[in-house]
C-alpha cells in the first residue's frame, strides 16, 4: 500500500471513541461493529463509504475509551486513513496497530478541502494531495518501522510475517 | 545536574538506564499488566493463538472481568467465559470476577506499590497513579505485546507539575478538583504527558481522592499521571499487606517541567461537567435548578468507600425524590462490605438507593442503568458523551458522589454545601 485515494468526510476536534464504537456495540467483532461506526454523531456513516473514505478531523481524534474498536471499526467500514493535527495518544497507537493509516498534518486540517472531494495520500513520498486543485502538503513521515507494520496490516500480520521469515519477534 | 520527575525516576528504572529524557523511546520492563474482560482475552485470544506463544509471565498479569460481568444476554457470557477459561489456560491466578472494577481492586487487592511501571488495557489505567506507580494505559494489540514479550515501547512524556495547596471545604471533593483543571485546560491540554500531583495540599486527601485525580487524568489528555507518596500512602499500603518502600516516592533535584500550575484546593467549589463533555464545566451554583431523571453513584471514579460514605452524609435522615431514579453501583465488593459494615450502606438504602452489582454497569453504556432518549442523569463517573450511558439524546451531567447525592434528593442538580450536617 504505497497510496490511497478517497472521498473526504470531514470531522471537528475531540471526536471521542464513545460517539466511533458507542458502548452497545462493544459486544460485537470489529467487522460487525463497523456497521454502526460514528453512530454516536454521524448515524448512517458506514452507507457512505461504497468507495471508502479519508477522514481528516480536528484535534485530539480518538480521544476518550482506550476501545481498539474504534480504529478497527473504521478501518473494516472502509475508512482509508485518518488525518488529523494530532491524536489521542492511545487511539494514535491502536490505530497503527490494527493497520490504520493515522497521519498529523494540521495544514490539511486547515486547507479548504471539502467533505466529498477526493484527495490521494502517498505514503511512500509522504504527502497529501487534493485532487480537484492539484495542491499538495508534506507531513512528517512515519518511521519505516511504523510503515512496515501498516504495510503488513496491523502488529499482528506483522509479527506473524517476522516469525515466518526466521528473524524472531521483536516487540 | 538537572533533576528528575516522578516519571522520569519509574522509567529509568524500567529500562534500566540512569536517566530517560522526555521525547527519547524507550524500551521498558512492565513490572505488571492489567487488563479486563472488553479489551482483553476476547480481543487477544485469536491473535495470541495465531503468534503461538506462551504469556511471559502469568503471576503478572491482573484479569478483572467488570464490563460484562453482569452479562444481559448470551453474547455477553460468552465474553465473560472466554475472560474466565483464558485465566484458567494461562495460569492466571490474579483473576477477579464480580469483585469490583479494574482500576480499584489490584490496588485493594495489594498488587500496587510505588514505583511500579504498570500498563493497563483501559484508559483509565493510570488511576494507580494515586499509590506512586506508573500505569500507561494502552489498547487490546499493544497488551498482547506485552503479554508475550513483557516488555514494550514508550516514548518518555513531558511532566506537569500540579502543586496541591490548600484543603477542601466540607462537601468539596476531588471530583470537583479534577473538574477544575478540566475547566481550566479542556480535554487535550496534557496530551502526550505526564502528570505529577505534589505538594502540602496533597496530606489532605486520602487514598481514594488522590485515585480520582490520577483516573481522571485521561479526560485531560495525560498519559498518566501520579502522586508524590507520603505518610497517608504508607498507612494505605500497610492496610493492604504491601510492603513499605524504603522511601517516599519524590521528584529529585530540581527537574523540568513543561509547565507548573497551583491547584489550590480551598478555592474549588462544586463543579459540574455539561453533556455532551468532560470539559464543559460550570459551578453547581449556576445551573439553574435544572431537573433530573436519574442520580448515579458508580465507576471506578466515584463508588469507592469513601464516595459512598460522602453520599451517606449528605443522605443522612433524608429521602430521594420520588422522581429520580437513584442508582448506586459500588465499585468493588470490598467497598460494599465496608459500607455494610459502619452502617453507611443502611443510610444509602433507607434514603431510596437501589444497590446494583459492582461492575462498570452504566459507565460504559453496558449494564443496569442506561438513560433512555432525552433523559438527564447525574452522575459520579468520568464521561458524558453522546451515548455513553445510553441513548445518544441523554443528557449526562458529571459530578462529585455529594453533588449526586445533594440532587438525588431535590430532583434537581444541587449544591451538597447547602444540605451538608453542621
Ligand atoms: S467504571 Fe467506567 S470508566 Fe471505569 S473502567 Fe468501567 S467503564 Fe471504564
Amino acid at each position: 500500500m504505497n497510496s490511497v485515494t478517497a472521498p473526504v468526510f470531514r470531522f471537528g476536534n475531540d471526536v471521542d471513541t464513545d460517539v466511533i464504537v458507542p458502548g452497545q456495540y462493544l459486544k460485537l467483532g470489529y467487522e460487525e461493529a463497523a456497521a454502526y461506526v460514528m453512530e454516536g454523531i454521524r448515524p448512517g456513516f458506514g452507507n457512505l463509504l461504497q468507495n471508502g473514505g479519508i477522514i481528516i478531523a480536528g484535534e485530539n481524534f480518538g480521544c476518550g475509551s482506550s476501545r481498539e474498536a474504534a480504529p478497527a471499526a473504521l478501518k473494516f467500514a472502509g475508512i482509508r486513513a485518518v488525518i488529523a493535527p494530532y491524536f489521542a495518544r492511545i487511539f494514535y497507537r491502536n490505530a497503527i496497530n490494527v493497520g490504520l493509516p493515522a497521519i498529523e498534518c494540521p495544514e490539511v486540517v486547515e486547507s479548504p478541502i471539502q467533505e466529498g472531494e477526493w484527495v490521494t495520500i502517498d505514503f511512500v513520498s509522504a504527502f497529501i494531495q487534493h485532487n480537484r486543485t492539484g495542491n499538495r502538503w508534506s507531513y512528517t513521515p512515519l518511521s519505516l518501522h511504523l510503515r512496515e507494520i501498516l504495510l503488513a496490516g496491523g502488529l499482528v500480520p506483522f509479527l506473524k510475517g517476522q516469525r515466518q521469515s526466521d528473524k524472531g519477534a521483536r516487540l | 545536574m538537572a533533576g528528575t520527575t516522578i516519571v522520569e525516576q519509574v522509567l529509568a528504572r524500567a529500562s534500566d538506564k540512569d536517566r530517560v529524557n522526555p521525547g527519547e523511546i524507550i524500551d521498558v520492563t512492565v513490572d505488571m499488566a492489567m487488563m479486563h474482560d472488553s479489551g482483553g482475552p476476547r480481543r487477544i485470544l485469536g491473535p495470541l493463538a495465531e503468534l503461538n506463544m506462551p504469556i511471559w509471565d502469568p503471576n503478572r498479569v491482573v484479569l478483572v472481568a467488570d464490563h460484562y460481568a453482569m452479562p444481559n444476554d448470551a453474547d455477553e457470557a460468552i465474553i465473560l467465559q472466554t475472560a474466565r477459561n483464558f485465566a484458567r489456560d494461562h495460569a492466571i491466578t490474579r483473576y477477579h470476577e464480580l469483585e469490583g472494577i479494574c482500576h480499584i481492586v489490584p490496588a485493594e487487592e495489594g498488587y500496587i506499590y510505588p514505583g511500579m511501571l504498570m500498563v493497563g488495557g483501559d484508559s483509565h489505567s493510570a488511576t494507580p497513579g494515586a499509590l506512586g506507580a506508573v500505569a500507561i494505559p494502552m489498547g487490546s494489540t499493544d497488551m498482547l505485546g506485552v503479554l508475550v514479550a513483557g516488555k514494550t515501547w514508550l516514548k518518555v512524556p513531558h511532566t506537569i507539575r500540579i502543586d496541591v495547596e490548600g484543603q477542601l471545604e466540607q462537601g468539596v471533593m476531588a471530583k470537583d478538583a479534577v473538574l477544575w483543571l478540566l475547566g481550566q485546560w479542556g480535554m487535550s491540554h496534557a496530551t502526550y504527558r505526564a502528570l505529577e500531583y505534589g505538594g502540602t495540599g496533597l496530606a489532605s486527601l486520602p487514598v481514594e481522592e488522590r485515585m480520582v485525580l490520577t483516573n481522571m487524568a485521561i479526560e485531560l489528555g495525560a498519559k498518566t499521571a501520579v502522586c508524590e507518596t507520603d505518610a497517608i500512602t504508607e498507612q494505605w499500603l500497610t492496610n493492604h499487606g504491601v510492603p513499605l518502600p524504603s522511601s517516599y516516592l519524590r521528584p529529585q533535584g530540581d527537574p523540568f517541567y513543561s509547565e507548573k500550575i497551583v491547584m489550590n484546593l480551598s478555592a474549588i467549589e462544586p463543579l459540574v461537567a455539561r453533556p455532551p463533555r468532560p470539559d464543559h464545566v460550570s459551578p453547581v451554583s449556576a445551573i439553574d435548578r435544572q431537573p433530573i431523571n436519574q442520580a448515579y453513584i458508580g465507576a471506578c471514579t466515584g463508588a469507592k468507600y469513601h464516595d459512598l460514605a460522602m453520599a451517606a452524609t449528605v443522605l443522612q435522615g433524608r429521602k430521594v425524590s420520588p422522581r429520580v431514579r437513584f442508582l448506586i453501583a459500588p465499585a468493588s465488593r470490598k467497598a460494599l462490605q465496608q459500607a455494610a459494615q459502619d452502617g453507611t450502606l443502611q443510610v444509602l438504602i433507607e434514603a431510596g438507593a437501589t444497590i446494583l452489582s459492582s461492575t462498570c454497569g452504566a459507565c460504559a453504556g453496558l449494564g443496569a442503568g442506561i438513560l433512555g432518549p432525552n433523559e438527564v442523569g447525574i452522575s459520579s463517573t468520568n464521561r458524558n458523551f453522546p451515548g455513553r450511558m445510553g441513548h445518544p439524546t441523554a443528557q449526562v451531567f458529571l459530578a462529585s458522589p455529594a453533588t449526586v447525592a445533594a440532587s438525588a434528593v431535590t430532583g434537581y442538580i444541587s449544591d451538597p454545601r447547602e444540605v451538608w450536617p453542621s
